[in-house]
């Protein structure tokens, strides 16, 4: 069933929100931000990687602050029109003042356009610069971690970082700064304007669009609780979901159905109780605004007024107070808006940098040793070894193998055969002892100069999307096309490689498909092209034909000619005729020697051999 | 999307309406304050009103505030209501569409797409009901209603509104046009960017080994910059569209003014106040107008997407079954534990061939039947169809005499323990994964849970786990290994203790030995019961009653490991490739 295979945790990549073509303002406004352990940390963070880029942010601030004190003057200048025509209504309207400010206004409002465009301009074409060497300093930083480093953090967080956390610090930086000056550049211009034009109607105002304020704060904070709560509930869901489908067949064949149905509607319906209450709650914002716009005016018109009817200010002052008290109400909402975005910016932050924070691997400039023309000679010296230091677990391990020589690695599923390619290959240091390549301890030269040394075909056949040529001919320059042929002819693939449509230049991806024993193939073919003196190899074919599996042991046996090899051995014949075998059991090697030596010693691996055949015997 | 709207329920569309009678109520308050505020306006500008006017009017207008506010509110929480429970009907529906699927059509949408079917795209409807329907009933109300009220009072402030709508639907339209098929494609270059950093990170260790970081940075950086231009490109073009709404907004109201102060100035007396008045309400008006058109393309920017999701939602629900309920619950009659093949041929759909072909075979109780072959021989499918996650295209299969179509599945699968090929874990504990399911008797107890993992050579790693049997397993079982995972597996068929066991190549991922001691124990407990077993390793199967080796969909031998090593060249020839030749020799 190969249209079935299916990872569990696959489908969450895609379930990432990619702002899509909600556009501004995009639809539901608020979400359940996380938080960031240090807010001015991470922004901070945020703000010298962009160092490049802060004289054109300042500019784009500076652009975004002289659009909103237009957008203060502009009501402003209406307000004198009216004046102008109440003036005017019993006599004779000054038509040409009326045009003046009407030309004025022309002028300022095309201002205060171009300068929110440029502003938008520069922080698009900003965003976008930053994400990018973002994410090129992120798959930057994954080559040059050590491998521990990956094998204790999973795949997907790493994925996540990449995609989901970048594009949410892109997506902010995009909408935010610019909301984020122009609403405070207008709520500090409509408080001081307020102020200076009469502090009494300045308090009344503040005090009305504070107490609404207060009002939807509160729901907020109400509505956060139900917005977390759905987030749960619709992960539990989702995992459900993804569990029965992908399980799909024992759930039948165990009559789990009622049973997962059951869970399911439980959990369906707490979902529904959450969701509809987050969506009601956050659907409350925009009439709640609203309300509270039109309280403040209605306040403002009857202190306005009470104060006009003692004489303590002009028709104007009121007129003019209308539009203010809209120009502060509006950018809180927004302000408060832009926090909760920043903060889950922050908290992306923070998983970014914490990421390119991590430390490397050694810089190895100052190596100047360099293994050449090597033969093949490979000793273990003392070698120790844990993956946590704390924890041995190679106690004192010696061993050499002539170049050429066959060395099978033994042992039962998670003996920890792979810890032998770590070592070799460097992908983790040894504790302490060495490994000597033709007497130079790998230590001493660049992991570079030590894996050129090496080729590797490893059981999880590794391809990427590309052609075939790409796969076989990899990383190594100046390989010709003779070349991949012959080494495509010495595996016995050219033949079937050559029947697909574009013969070399088929595209690997989820067209052509390739079965698991020819994507072997293919591997063995990138070992045979890098042509490196040592080979570690991992032999097991457990899901291939018996025809192909032929195949595979007979290009196997090709590469493995005149090279030093390191065989992970599933097969007896492989183990039986190697130079020396290594058997390892919970980590460490615990014994080594050749198949009549090892037998003769009637240890584990005596018993591991014999284990195979006691049944037979039993049923001879 | 108009398919899907028919899963409302009566209750739905009575909320709906009486949403649209409370709609058309908020939009007439928000109509009526523009009055209250220009008369507040006059109010206050006339020298000599009384502090009572101000108070009455601002009271009233406040009382419109008031009411659009909770009328806004009933209506927000009769659409949360709809939205929810549209999306919870929904997402049950597709739910028990799905869990009654056979593996036909699970495999013909295929898993991954069923999950973001199940879950993403009923969050979009939820979303798109939620937002949207308020948007779509409220823009044109609010839209014609305003214009009435504007109407007559002056074409040339309609048409400077028009002309303002106009110019709004092109701005809105033609930045759409240019951004949406940019947008459409950063989900592909997403995945493709994706795609490079995941081929990147799961092959780390052959990256490494080939020295290969600057070639697979280079396949980065060209996905990187590829996205980074669609981005650029719909951020900018984005960028146009708040400046240009804010413009026509202010444009708008200054071309009101303007208007205005010659229609007035040219005005005689009396009508000059008549005329300043309708002009600070027509403004408002306007805006009204205005706001409901954005409204409205807003809405038509979401629609696209969820269309699709309505789409993906109905394909699911409108698939039919193909594998139906058969009656009987009971075979008591007839000998427990037979499964009989008669002439079996099957095809998958759409496939051009046949994958099975004419196979017979008949598994008595208590027989251990064995089937091996390369890849692609049909060996797995054939086991499939015993627990009809296929039905066969010709001939019968017959358990305990009677053919599985006629069983209840849930009857049928009583008498199965099935294992498959990829070992499967629940979210649960190692207990509950071990019990999982029913099997129409009372369940399993203590006793038989330690019984069954103890067999399934469990037992040691499951004593080593925090908590033993109540240990925690995690979704997909990613803290236990791939061995122990299969493990699991068996202890699960174990604990059921079924008339037959189903094992579809699940001793593969174990070591030999482990191998070797499970089947044994196997044998000592399950004495009595039937086993089919598919298998790659000839070490799991060589002391099999009886062997059916296929060969393309063929069987080519049948008989003991020894008869089919003399009779056999397909079994003598993947006996060779596993075995030494002394070994066969000994047979």
């Amino acid at each position: 069933m190969p249209k079935n295979e299916y990872k569990m945790g696959e489908y969450k990549k895609n379930n990432s929100s990619h702002g899509g073509p909600g556009g501004p303002g995009g639809a539901g406004g608020m979400t359940a931000g996380e938080k960031a352990d240090d807010f001015g940390k991470a922004i901070g963070q945020l703000l010298s990687y962009c160092k490049k880029y802060l004289p054109f942010m300042l500019g784009a601030v500076i652009l975004a602050a002289a659009g909103a004190i237009l957008n203060i003057i502009g009501p402003n200048k209406l307000a004198d029109i009216t004046d102008l025509i109440t003036e005017g209504l019993m006599t004779k309207i000054d038509v040409s003042a009326v045009v003046d400010i009407c030309m004025l206004l022309v002028v300022l409002y095309v201002c205060g356009w171009a300068f929110s465009l440029i502003q938008g301009q520069i922080m698009a074409v900003i965003t976008q610069r930053v994400s990018k060497t973002l994410r090129a300093d992120i798959s930057d930083k994954i080559n040059r971690l050590p491998l521990r480093y990956f094998d204790s953090n999973s795949i997907g967080n790493t994925l996540s970082i990449v995609t989901n956390d970048v594009d949410t610090i892109s997506q902010t930086m995009n909408q935010s700064m610019g909301t984020l000056v122009s609403a405070l550049a207008t709520f500090v211009g409509a408080l001081v304007m307020m102020f200076y034009t009469n502090w009494i109607m300045a308090v009344a105002a503040i005090v009305a669009s504070l107490l609404g304020f207060a009002l939807m704060m509160v729901i907020i904070s109400r509505s956060q609780k139900y917005f977390l709560r759905q987030q749960m509930e619709l992960g539990a869901i989702n995992g459900h979901i993804e569990e029965t489908y992908a399980g799909h067949n024992v759930v039948k064949a165990y009559n789990g159905e009622r049973h997962a149905r059951k869970t399911f509607c439980e959990m369906n319906r707490r979902l529904y109780d959450s969701a509809w209450k987050s969506q009601f709650m956050s659907g409350l914002m925009q009439p709640l605004m609203a309300f509270v716009g039109n309280f403040g005016y209605v306040v403002v018109c009857i202190v306005g007024a009470l104060l006009a009817l003692n004489g303590h200010i002009s028709f104007g002052v009121i007129v003019a107070f209308m539009m203010y008290v809209r120009q502060f109400t509006q950018p809180l909402s927004q302000l408060a808006q832009a926090a909760t975005s920043l903060q889950s910016t922050a908290a992306a932050c923070e998983r970014v940098f914490e990421f390119l924070g991590e430390e490397e691997m050694e810089d190895e400039g100052h190596k100047t040793k360099a293994l050449s023309n090597v033969k093949g000679n490979v000793e273990f010296k003392h070698v120790q070894f844990g993956y946590n230091e704390d924890k041995v677990i190679v106690k004192d391990f010696s061993v050499k193998a002539k170049a050429g020589q066959k060395i099978a690695i033994v042992g039962p599923t998670g003996a920890g055969k792979t810890t032998m390619v770590n070592l070799l290959m460097r992908f983790y240091e040894t504790n302490s002892g060495d490994i000597l390549i033709d007497g130079t301890p790998s230590k001493d030269v660049k992991r570079e100069n030590l894996r050129s040394q090496f080729c590797m075909v490893l059981q999880d056949t590794w391809l990427f999307e590309g052609t075939i040529r790409e796969n076989i001919v990899y990383s190594k320059e100046g390989v010709t096309d003779e070349q991949v042929i012959k080494a495509c002819k010495a595996v016995g693939l050219h033949h079937y490689i050559m029947t697909l449509p574009h013969g070399y230049d088929t595209v690997l991806g989820d067209n052509a498909s390739l079965s698991q024993g020819q994507k072997q193939l293919i591997t063995i073919a990138r070992a045979m092209i890098a042509d490196a003196p040592i080979l570690i190899l991992d032999e097991a074919t457990s899901s291939v034909d018996t025809r192909t599996e032929i195949l595979i042991q007979n290009a196997m046996d090709k590469l493995m000619a005149g090279r030093t090899s390191f065989v992970i051995a599933h097969r007896l014949s492989t183990i039986r005729n190697s130079d020396l075998i290594l058997v390892m059991k919970d980590g460490d090697i615990i014994e080594s020697g050749n198949h009549e030596k090892l037998m003769e010693m009637g240890g584990f691996y005596a018993d591991l051999y014999n284990s195979q055949f006691e049944e037979k015997e039993e049923a001879v | 999307m108009l398919k899907i709207l028919r899963y409302l329920r009566k209750k739905d569309l009575g909320l709906i309406f009486i949403s649209l009678l409370f709609i058309a109520t908020q939009v007439w308050l928000d109509l009526k304050m523009p009055d209250y505020m220009s008369e507040i306006t006059r109010l206050v500008q006339t020298e000599g009103s009384e502090m009572g006017e101000i108070m009455s009017a601002g009271g009233k207008m406040l009382l419109c505030a008031f009411g659009s506010l909770i009328a806004a509110m009933i209506v927000g929480f009769m659409v949360a209501k709809v939205a929810a429970s549209l999306s919870m009907r929904l997402r049950e529906k597709v739910y028990d569409k799905t869990m009654s699927f056979s593996m036909e059509e699970i495999n013909g949408f295929s898993t991954a797409s069923l999950i973001t079917r199940s879950t993403n795209d009923i969050t979009q409807i939820q979303m798109c009901v939620a937002i949207g329907l308020q948007a779509i009933i409220k823009a044109p109300i609010m839209a014609v209603w305003a214009v009435v009220k504007i109407a007559g009072k002056g074409w040339e402030w309609t048409a400077a509104t028009g002309g303002a709508v106009i110019v709004l639907i092109l701005m809105l339209g033609s930045v759409i046009a240019l951004a949406m098929p940019k947008f459409k494609s950063i989900q592909k270059l997403t995945d493709s960017l994706n795609r490079v950093a995941r081929e990147n990170l799961t092959g780390l260790r052959v990256v490494r080994a080939y020295h290969a970081e600057d070639y697979q940075e280079a396949r980065f950086e060209k996905a990187n910059d590829d996205l980074t231009k669609n981005h650029l490109f719909t951020s900018r073009t984005m960028a146009f569209m708040q400046p240009g709404m804010q413009l026509i907004m202010s444009g708008l109201g200054l071309a009101i003014y303007w208007i205005g102060t010659y229609l007035i100035d040219g005005a005689a007396g009396p009508d000059k106040l008549t005329l300043f008045s309708d002009m600070v309400v027509f403004s408002q008006y306007a805006m009204q107008v205005v706001l409901a058109f954005m409204l409205l393309t807003m809405t038509f920017i979401i629609l696209p997407r969820v269309i699709v999701s309505a789409k993906r939602i109905n394909e699911v629900l409108d698939t039919k079954t193909k594998i139906h309920d058969g009656k009987v619950t009971d075979s008591e009659l007839y000998e427990q534990g037979e499964v009989e093949f008669r002439h079996v041929s099957f095809q998958y759909p759409d496939a051009e061939e046949y994958i099975l072909h004419d196979i017979s075979f008949t598994a008595h109780k208590g027989e251990t039947v064995a089937f091996i072959g390369s890849t692609g021989s049909g060996k797995s499918t054939l086991i499939n169809l015993v627990p009809r996650f296929y039905d066969a295209t010709e001939g019968e299969v017959i358990v305990d005499g009677i053919n599985v179509k006629n069983y209840t599945q849930e009857a049928l699968h009583n008498k199965l323990g099935y294992v498959p090929q990829k070992a499967v874990m629940f979210n649960g504990t190692v207990t509950s994964n071990v019990t999982y399911g029913e099997n129409g008797r009372a369940p399993a107890e203590k006793d038989d849970i330690i019984e069954a993992v103890s067999v399934a050579q469990a037992e040691e790693f499951v004593m080593k786990m925090d908590g033993t049997y109540d240990a925690k397993i995690a979704q997909g079982g990613t803290n236990v290994s791939g061995g122990q995972k299969q493990r699991l597996a068996i202890a699960r068929a174990i604990c059921r203790r079924p008339e037959i066991y189903v094992f579809d190549d699940s001793f593969s991922a174990l070591d030999y030995k482990t191998d070797r001691i499970l089947r044994k124990k196997l044998k000592e407990t399950t004495n009595g019961a039937t086993s089919l077993i598919v298998a790659q390793r000839i070490g799991t199967i060589m002391d099999a009653d009886k062997i059916i080796v296929l060969d393309e969909g063929r069987v080519v031998g049948q008989g003991t490991h020894r008869e089919l090593l003399k009779n056999c060249p397909v079994y003598l020839e993947i006996a060779e490739s596993q075995l030494t030749k002394e070994e066969i020799a000994n047979a």
